[in-house]
């Protein structure tokens, strides 16, 4: 299981949780399975043709995975996965 | 037996090498500079010093040489006026450890009379030394550094949540010039966060408001109060007066305009954002390293980036990530330290925890890439998200 920090912004989406665990072997899988347990999420993250929206970056650990394999990118036991929409206030 | 001021300099001789005025000379103008370091006291070196030597009073020595030569082996010349104090610091020296320490035949007075060129320094006024004494200690800043600051000019995008902290730190670190751009007045509910205001502001244009709060802290600092909301007619003229600009902006288009002005004018731009318990901050160099839009090339649509008049922000979180964004300031305009650049700063205040997250350039960057053809846009029309998606409102 990874652990996926869920940022402010979605957390309604889950519930109010802050981080939560899903099974999964690649970004893709990972993300899938997330919307499975949490569907609100899924339209925020994902156009309708089910490409992940720019503005919303993933990251495995604490690198990019635009810089790693995209979504096929390869996920281990209790890897860390954050998602991170842009934030403007000030 | 009691040891004379002549058997102390006599034994300090022998251990301590002397090298002569023309040779150091000499070596300053060679790629094999020795670091010059003068342990006159204050008002000495006031009158003039040799070009590049660092000052170190002599009492300050051991504890401060840590900051200044960090290898043993590395070559160091003391100087003094006459060249006396200069051979008793460096026997200090040698018993620390460093192996390579000469002392100045004849010290300044010697180096002058035999018509070397010299500085005379601009100095901080007895009373700046007195406000910013806990400033000058500090090895890395010194009188050196607090004048540079003084000499300093930093442009703040929005006297908010994030422009209180950073405003107020950044004036009393006696940062010479602060601009403020900023349109909007001071409103009760800001002041739960935006510590630079006060009760009887409520009304008063925040750039004004903010003016007389620095003004009140520190006369050092001259304010240039904009108020007006910057945009692409002005932002270029506004951003080549000063030398960084901390963006704390709230909202997107105002953040993807500085971007691109920031690269456009090579200005470096100190960065944070806030929501609820959460802060994000970075610092964008321009061409040397990655670029707001390289870490986020869209703008999310209206609808996932709610405001903080929506979802609301705890304001002690503005103190922080203000004070982090007044902070790494300071550290570019002293040229020290490690900065956030090519590094995502999270924090999250509930479980108080930091994160780093690495950013590189990105190669495609639409703003700073290569290839990419960097113009103002429609930023309102663009961050009003001109594109499809589905509806998730945040409560807040
Ligand atoms: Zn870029």
């Amino acid at each position: 299981m990874s652990l996926v920090r869920i940022p402010p912004v979605l957390r309604q989406a889950v519930g109010g949780e802050r981080e939560v665990e899903v099974p999964g072997s690649t970004v893709a899988e990972v993300l899938d399975n997330l919307y499975d347990a949490h569907p609100a999420v899924k339209a925020q993250l994902q156009s309708e043709d089910g490409e992940l929206h720019r503005f919303v970056n993933v990251y495995l650990n604490d690198e990019d995975v635009r810089m790693l394999s995209w979504l096929d990118t390869p996920v281990s036991d209790r890897d860390r996965i954050l998602i991170l929409p842009a934030m403007a206030g000030g | 037996m009691a040891r004379s001021y002549q058997d102390v300099l006599a034994g300090a001789r022998e251990r301590i090498p002397e090298i002569q005025v023309s040779e150091l000379a000499e070596l300053l103008e060679s790629e094999d500079a020795p670091l010059v370091i003068d342990v006159r006291e204050q008002d000495e070196w006031d009158e003039g010093h040799i070009p590049d030597a660092r000052h170190v009073p002599r009492g300050f020595l051991e504890s401060r040489i840590a900051g200044i030569a960090d290898e043993l082996d590395a070559p160091i010349v003391i100087n003094c006026a006459g060249g006396a104090r200069s051979l008793l610091a460096g026997v200090s020296l040698d018993e620390m450890g460093f192996r390579n320490v000469k002392s100045l035949a004849g010290g300044f007075s010697r180096w002058k009379q035999d018509g070397h060129d010299y500085t005379v320094p601009s100095t901080l006024t007895p009373d700046q030394r007195a406000r910013y004494s806990r400033h000058v200690r500090i090895p890395e800043v010194g009188e050196e550094g607090q004048l540079k600051l003084l000499d300093s000019k930093v442009l703040l995008i929005g006297a908010g949540g994030l422009g209180s902290p950073s405003a107020y730190y950044l004036a009393a670190a006696g940062v010479g010039t602060i601009g403020l751009v900023d349109d909007d007045v001071v409103d009760a509910s800001n002041l739960q966060r935006q510590i630079i205001h006060s009760n009887d502001r409520v009304g008063a244009l925040k750039a004004e408001s903010a003016r007389q709060t620095i003004e009140g802290l520190n006369p050092d600092v001259s304010v240039k109060v904009h108020p007006f909301r910057v945009d692409q007619t002005n932002v270029l003229e506004l951003m080549n007066e000063y030398d960084l600009v901390v963006d704390g902006a709230d909202n997107f288009p105002t953040r993807y305009l500085l971007n691109d002005a920031a690269l456009m004018t090579r200005t470096p731009l100190v960065h944070a954002s806030i929501l609820r318990f959460e802060g994000h901050a970075s610092v964008f160099h321009p061409y040397e390293g990655p670029c707001y839009r390289c870490l986020f090339p869209e703008p999310p649509p209206p609808d996932m980036a709610p405001a903080c008049g929506e979802a609301g922000v705890l304001g002690v979180l503005c103190g922080v990530m203000g004070s982090i964004q007044a902070n790494e300031a300071i550290k570019m305009l002293l040229g020290m330290g490690d900065t956030l650049a090519g590094r995502l700063l999270i924090y999250d205040a509930l479980s108080m925890s930091f994160n780093e997250l690495r950013i590189r350039r990105d190669p495609e960057c639409p703003a700073c890439s290569d290839g990419a053809k960097l113009e103002f846009r429609d930023y309102e029309a663009w961050c009003a998200g001109e594109r499809g998606h589905a509806e998730a409102p945040v409560s807040a």
